[in-house]
C-alpha cells in the first residue's frame, strides 16, 4: 500500500475538518471504550490474563523459528501447503500462482490487514481477478473505493447514510425507491448481494489472528460468520498471515482469545471462532480442497532482537486506537498507511521507515491511555519514543525546533546560569502580562497562542522569591 | 529528629518555577502541614521531559544526572506535578542502562520520589488539609500522575475534606487535554481537537473552577478556556488545598 504517512499534518488538518468524521469518531468513547471497561470489569483474571498472553507471546517470539517451522510440518500432515513469503512482492506473486491454477475469476475474502498490507485488492484487479469483501465493513469500504480506516471497525469512518448513498449507486438493479434507512436494511441488502458471489467464488481468502503450531490450524474470529463461508465454499482456501500470528498450543490461543474479543468489542467471545487444519477429509461434508497458508515476513524478522520486538505481540485488536485521543481526533486515515493508531505509529516506522513514518511516533501526547488497556501491553509510548530519537539522532525534525532544544538543553544543563537567564525572561513576560494575565499572541509561540491564550507568570520565579525570602536550601543536619 | 520530621526537597517543576510560583509555595505550605523540613536545592532546572521526549537522549542523560546529584541526601523528594515526579520516578533509572552506578543512584532516587498529593495522603496519612473553599469545582486527572504514580483519589481525597467545597465530577475525567509537552505545539491542530472536548467537558460541570495536578495540563485549559471567552477559573489543586487563592487564577491578570 501506498503511504501518505510524509503528510501527515495535512491530512490530519483535513480530517478535522471533516465533519462527518467528526460525527463518527465521538461515537468510539461511548462505544468501544464503555464496553472493553465492562468487560474487562466482569473477568476478575483479566489482568492475570493479560500477564500471561504478554508471556505466551514473548516465549513464543523469543522461539518463533522453531514454532513457525512447526507450524509447517503440521500443516504439511493434515494435507496443506505453506508458503514463506519475504515480501509484499513475493506474497501476491505466491497467491497470484495459486489462483491462476484453478483459473479463478473471482475471490472472496475474509477480513484480512494482511491483504492490505500486501496490497492485494488492486493486484487481484490489476490482473483480471475480481476480489470481494465479504466483512460488511470490507465491503462497504470496497464500493466506496477507500481503505480501512480502523483494524476491526473498518468502516468507522462512514455514517450509516453514508453507506445508503453508496448502497443505492452500487446496487443499481434495485428499486432505487427502496428504503434504507435502518441499519438492518443494509445488513439484510449487503446479505442478499454477498450469498451468491460466496458460491461463486473460486478461491476465498482469509486472515488468521492465530496460527496454532500443535496442530497446525489457522484461526479466524467474526461476528458475521462471513469468513466462515469464505474458507468452506470455495475450491481453495488460502490463509494469508504474517509470521508473529504463531502461537505454541490450542491452550495458549484460548488464553488469547479470550483477552482478543474483550479487548476490541467488549464481547466475551467473538460470534464465530473458526479453526482451519487442512483441506477436507473424505469424511467431511465440506470445506475446501487445498488448504494453503501464506507466511508472510515483510520486514517483521528484522524487528526480532531490536527494541520493537514487542510490538510483534500485537494481536490486532485496536484498543490502543479506541482509546487514544489523538486517534479519536483524526481518525485512522491521517495516519496514512495501513495501520493506524498508537499501534500504527510503532508499525508505520518499522516498516516503511523512519524518515516517511517519523510524524507518527511524533503525534503522541504519551497520555499512556494505549498501554493502560493494551491486552498484550506493548509499553507503546516507550516504542514510539525509541523513533522520536532514531528522528533526531537523524536529525529529520525541523532545523528550527532542534535548534529551539539544543538552545533550552543548554540553558537546562547549567542550573545558575538558567536561574539568571529564566528569571529575566520571565521578569519582562510579567511585565508584558501582568494586567490582562495572559497572552494573546507571542513571538515564537504561534504553535500555542494560534489556539489558545498564553498564561502570563505573575512575578519574579519561584526561585527568586526563594532566595529573596531565605528559604532552606540544604537538607537540615 | 529525621523520623518524625521528614527532610523533604521540593522539585519545584520548570512551570511553576516560571508562570506560577504560587503553587511551589503552596506545596511548602502542605509538605510542613504534614510535618516536614522543606529544603528547595538551588541546583534543580527540568526534570529533562522535553529533551526526553524529543529523543535527545544525551541532554536527557546530562540533566537527569544533574538531578540526581542535586536531590541526594533527602529522605522524600517531592513535586507538584505528577508529569515531573513520573520523568523521575519511571524514567531515569532507563537512562543509565550502560552506567550501573548512576542507574543505582537513579533507582534510589526514583524510590524516594512523590507527586504532592499522593506524597500527603499516602505518605503521610494526611486526610484534612484544613482548607476551606466556597464554590463549585471538578477535576481533571492528567495522564502521567494518573497512569504511571497511580494519583486518583488522593485529590479527591482531600477536596472532599476542605469546608465549603462541592466537587462535580468531570465526564473524561481520564482522557488527556492536548498538552502532551511539545506535542501541543507540534500538533497545534490535534492539540486544539483534544483541549476543545476538555473544555467543552469542563463547561458541562457547572464548575466555576477546574483543578488538576499539573501545570501543564492547567496552562492548555486556561488557555484555551479564555480564549472561548469561559467564565471558569483554573487552579492547581495544592492552592485550594493550602488555601492560597488570593493570586488570581492561572490565566487572570489584576485587571479582571
Amino acid at each position: 500500500m501506498k503511504s501518505t504517512s510524509p503528510q501527515f499534518k495535512e491530512n490530519a488538518r483535513a480530517a478535522l475538518a471533516n465533519d462527518t468524521l467528526q460525527a463518527a469518531l465521538n461515537k468510539m468513547e461511548s462505544g468501544f471504550v464503555v464496553n472493553r471497561a465492562a468487560a474487562a470489569a466482569r473477568l476478575p483474571e483479566f489482568e492475570a490474563l493479560r500477564d500471561q498472553g504478554r508471556d505466551i507471546k514473548n516465549h513464543t517470539l523469543d522461539h518463533i523459528d522453531f514454532y513457525l517451522e512447526a507450524f509447517e510440518a503440521k500443516v504439511r500432515e493434515a494435507g496443506g501447503h505453506v508458503h514463506w513469503a519475504a515480501t509484499a512482492e513475493d506474497a501476491r506473486r505466491i497467491i497470484l500462482e495459486i489462483c491462476r491454477s484453478v483459473d479463478a475469476k473471482t475471490v472472496t475474502k475474509g477480513k484480512s490487514m494482511i491483504a492490505e498490507e500486501i496490497g492485494l485488492n488492486d493486484f487481484f484487479e490489476a490482473n483480471d481477478i475480481q476480489p470481494v469483501e465479504t466483512d460488511l465493513g470490507e465491503y462497504i469500504i470496497q464500493l466506496r473505493n477507500e481503505t480501512p480506516s480502523h483494524i476491526i471497525a473498518p468502516a468507522i469512518h462512514v455514517l450509516k447514510e453514508e453507506v445508503a448513498e453508496t448502497f443505492h449507486e452500487a446496487h443499481s438493479h434495485l428499486d432505487p425507491a427502496r428504503s434504507l434507512e435502518e441499519p438492518r436494511a443494509l445488513l439484510d441488502e449487503a446479505r442478499a448481494e454477498l450469498r451468491q458471489k460466496f458460491i461463486d467464488a473460486d478461491v476465498g481468502i482469509t486472515g488468521a489472528n492465530f496460527l496454532i503450531a500443535e496442530t497446525g490450524s489457522s484461526v479466524i474470529v467474526t461476528n458475521e460468520g462471513n469468513g466462515d463461508l469464505t474458507q468452506t465454499l470455495p475450491k481453495i482456501h488460502i490463509a494469508v498471515a504474517s509470521l508473529e500470528k504463531v502461537v505454541p498450543t490450542l491452550e495458549d490461543a484460548t488464553v488469547l482469545l479470550r483477552l482478543l474479543a474483550r479487548s476490541a468489542t467488549g464481547q466475551e467471545f467473538s460470534s464465530y471462532t473458526t479453526f482451519s487444519t487442512g483441506p477436507r477429509r473424505p469424511e467431511d461434508p465440506d470445506g475446501p480442497e487445498q488448504y494453503h497458508v501464506v507466511l508472510l515476513d515483510n520486514g517483521r524478522s528484522s524487528m526480532l532482537g531490536t527494541e520493537t520486538q514487542e510490538a510483534l505481540r500485537c494481536i490486532r485488536c485496536g484498543a490502543c486506537m479506541n482509546h487514544c485521543p489523538v486517534y479519536g481526533s483524526i481518525g485512522g486515515h491521517a495516519y496514512g498507511w495501513v495501520y493506524p493508531g498508537p499501534i500504527g505509529s510503532v508499525l508505520t516506522p518499522s516498516f516503511i521507515g523512519v524518515e516517511d513514518g517519523r510524524h507518527l511516533p511524533n503525534a503522541s501526547t504519551f497520555c499512556g491511555r494505549c498501554e493502560a488497556v493494551c491486552p498484550m501491553r506493548i509499553p507503546l509510548p516507550k516504542m514510539m519514543r525509541h523513533f522520536r530519537e532514531q528522528v533526531f539522532e537523524q536529525k529529520l525534525s525541523p532545523a528550527t525546533e532542534r535548534m529551539g532544544l539544543g538552545l533550552w538543553a543548554f540553558f537546562a544543563r547549567r542550573p545558575a546560569l538558567y536561574r539568571w537567564a529564566t528569571g529575566l525572561g520571565i521578569g519582562l513576560l510579567a511585565v508584558l502580562g501582568r494586567r490582562r494575565g495572559r497572552f494573546r499572541a507571542l513571538p515564537f509561540a504561534g504553535g500555542w497562542t494560534q489556539y489558545r491564550d498564553l498564561p502570563a507568570p505573575h512575578g519574579k520565579s519561584f526561585q527568586q522569591q526563594w532566595t529573596a525570602k531565605g528559604g532552606r536550601r540544604a537538607r537540615e543536619k | 529528629m529525621s523520623e518524625s520530621r521528614p527532610q523533604v526537597a521540593l522539585f519545584v517543576t520548570c512551570l511553576v518555577d516560571l508562570f506560577r510560583p504560587v503553587v511551589g509555595f503552596a506545596a511548602v505550605a502542605l509538605l510542613e502541614r504534614a510535618g516536614c523540613t522543606v529544603s528547595v536545592p538551588a541546583a534543580q532546572t527540568c526534570c529533562g521531559q522535553p529533551a526526553f521526549n524529543s529523543g535527545d537522549r544525551a541532554d536527557t542523560k546530562a540533566i537527569a544526572a544533574q538531578t540526581i546529584e542535586a536531590f541526594e541526601g533527602y529522605d522524600y523528594v517531592v513535586a507538584p506535578s505528577g508529569s515531573c515526579g513520573g520523568m523521575i520516578a519511571k524514567h531515569y533509572e532507563e537512562l543509565f542502562d550502560d552506567d550501573p552506578a548512576l542507574a543505582a543512584r537513579a533507582r534510589d532516587l526514583a524510590g524516594r520520589t512523590h507527586e504532592l498529593i499522593s506524597f500527603l495522603v499516602d505518605v503521610r496519612g494526611m486526610t484534612d488539609a484544613a482548607a476551606a473553599y466556597d464554590g463549585v469545582v471538578t477535576y481533571h486527572d492528567s495522564c502521567s500522575g494518573l497512569r504511571e504514580l497511580g494519583v486518583k483519589q488522593q485529590p479527591r481525597a482531600l477536596l472532599s475534606a476542605v469546608e465549603g467545597l462541592q466537587l462535580n465530577e468531570l465526564p473524561g475525567a481520564e482522557i488527556c487535554c492536548g498538552f502532551g509537552g511539545t506535542f501541543c505545539v507540534k500538533y497545534p491542530d490535534i492539540s486544539n481537537n483534544m483541549v476543545g472536548d476538555k473544555t467543552a467537558d469542563i463547561e458541562s460541570t457547572g464548575a466555576d473552577t477546574v483543578l488538576a495536578g499539573d501545570l501543564g495540563c492547567l496552562m492548555n485549559m486556561a488557555g484555551k478556556l479564555s480564549r472561548d471567552g469561559s467564565k471558569v477559573r483554573v487552579r492547581h489543586v495544592a492552592e485550594i488545598l493550602a488555601g492560597m487563592t488570593d493570586e488570581p487564577p492561572i490565566g487572570a491578570g489584576t485587571a479582571e
